[in-house]
């Protein structure tokens, strides 16, 4: 993967968007290979901090993607997730990141292309808009991204943390 | 409960300008519930100063955060341990309170408040508070069908309504309940109106805010030794 290629974040719903990753790597579509996927139990799993601190480690952007609106296995975690959305984008543009760097979409467990056609779009947008100031180099960066993945799935699997470990 | 909501991240990274290292207390207690600073917006105003701090070229500060239960009992105050002491300033998502009460329990650190304390009041509705109660050391809800008019009349008038009340809407401000038509109403509602029939009374503002600060003491729950403070 080239060194100025954005990386990306994809935080994808495990009903819809995770398996629509999947179907496009079934049909072997392409789609640029600078998107790293975390699987959620629902988008409504999603807080804001999650789609800040991976700005805070360097990701160039970051996709959220859940169920279409009213398909939702939780009912209205995608809608959740959609505010959530709108929220960190607010906060990066008050300190001056772009916000546009964060997009929530809404698919289908059959709509592989779809998936592939939004990693595209993304990637798109991310190379136009640059790097992330924040972003440092990239084994760090990679690094960074592991170890989110980590807390992820720490944090999905209910592990407690003690509240007060500055 | 205290209802509060956070300054803009561009103050609090102004206010903590000439520190090197922070430390952002979280309260788990009403700013929780009112979405304020409990331990989830602590995280999030965290990044979010990290992150405008690098992008200003200032990456050498230090920024961590932590929650304990209740900044406005010092011993809660406890479960930060030694490591308020290791930081040069803290900034607390606590209300007004909080805030002080750090400041009291550091007085070496210099103490900046993360949060605008508003009111006290309840939840209306999924991310609404409204104010309900100003503390007035005197409570007359008795006499007004459970509806403060101090709190809740804009003119804070005992015996309302004045002439700007409009089909339930006071004349301050559009979508604002007049608090005399929800007296009114309720005292209807629950066979009061008679009350409503005499002058009310001047209220007693001795116990107010204005006489310097207010203190609760219960003699019985005093422990010799530890205070109150004479
Ligand atoms: S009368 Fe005083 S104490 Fe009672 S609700 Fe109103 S402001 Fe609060
Ligand atoms: S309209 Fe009602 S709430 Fe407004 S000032 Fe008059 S009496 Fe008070």
């Amino acid at each position: 993967m080239a060194e100025n290629e954005p990386l990306i974040i994809a935080f994808c719903c495990h009903y819809c968007a995770y398996a629509a990753a999947d179907l496009a790597g079934s049909m072997r579509l392409q789609y640029p290979t600078n998107v790293r996927v975390l699987k959620l139990p629902c988008t409504g799993k999603l807080e804001v901090n999650y789609l800040l601190t991976a700005f805070e480690r360097g990701v160039d952007g970051v996709i959220v993607a859940g169920c279409l609106e009213g398909g939702c296995h939780f009912l209205e975690g995608n809608l959740r997730a959609r505010r959530r959305v709108e929220r960190a984008r607010e906060i990066l543009g008050e300190i001056g990141l772009e916000p546009e760097r964060v997009e929530m979409f809404n698919l289908s467990s059959a709509e592989g292309p779809r998936f592939a056609q939004i990693v595209t779009e993304m990637s798109t947008r991310l190379t136009k808009l640059g790097p992330s100031p924040l972003r440092p180099e990239r084994t760090t960066l990679e690094e960074g991204v592991r170890e989110l993945t980590l807390q992820a799935e720490a944090n999905l699997s209910g592990e407690k943390h003690d509240r007060c470990q500055p | 409960m205290i209802v509060a909501n956070r300054k803009n991240i561009r103050e609090i990274r102004d206010m903590i300008k000439d520190h090197k290292r922070v430390l952002l207390v979280g309260c788990g207690t009403c700013v929780t519930v009112c979405l304020a600073g409990g331990e989830r917006e602590t995280g999030i105003l965290g990044s979010a100063l990290r992150m405008a701090l690098k992008l200003d070229d200032r990456e050498g500060v230090v920024v961590d955060e932590c929650t304990i239960e209740r900044q406005c009992d010092d011993a809660f105050i406890d479960a930060l341990g030694s490591h308020g002491a290791e930081y040069d300033a803290i900034c607390s998502f606590g209300c007004g309170a909080g805030v002080q009460a750090l400041a009291e329990r550091f007085p070496k650190t210099a103490v900046y408040p993360g949060l605008n304390t508003q009111f006290m009041g309840i939840l209306e509705a999924q991310g609404v508070w409204t104010e309900k109660c100003s503390g007035c050391g005197n409570c007359r809800l008795g006499e007004f069908a459970g509806i403060c008019p101090i709190t809740r009349c804009s003119k804070r008038l005992f015996n309302g309504p004045c002439g700007g009340s409009r089909d339930g809407e006071c004349e301050v401000r559009e979508g604002l309940d007049c608090a005399w038509q929800l007296i009114y109403d309720r005292a209807r509602e629950i066979g009061m109106l008679d009350k409503l029939e005499s002058i009310a009374t001047p209220h007693d503002w001795s116990s107010g805010l204005d006489g310097g600060t207010r203190k609760v003491v219960r003699e019985d729950q005093c422990i010799a030794g530890l205070g109150p403070k004479a």
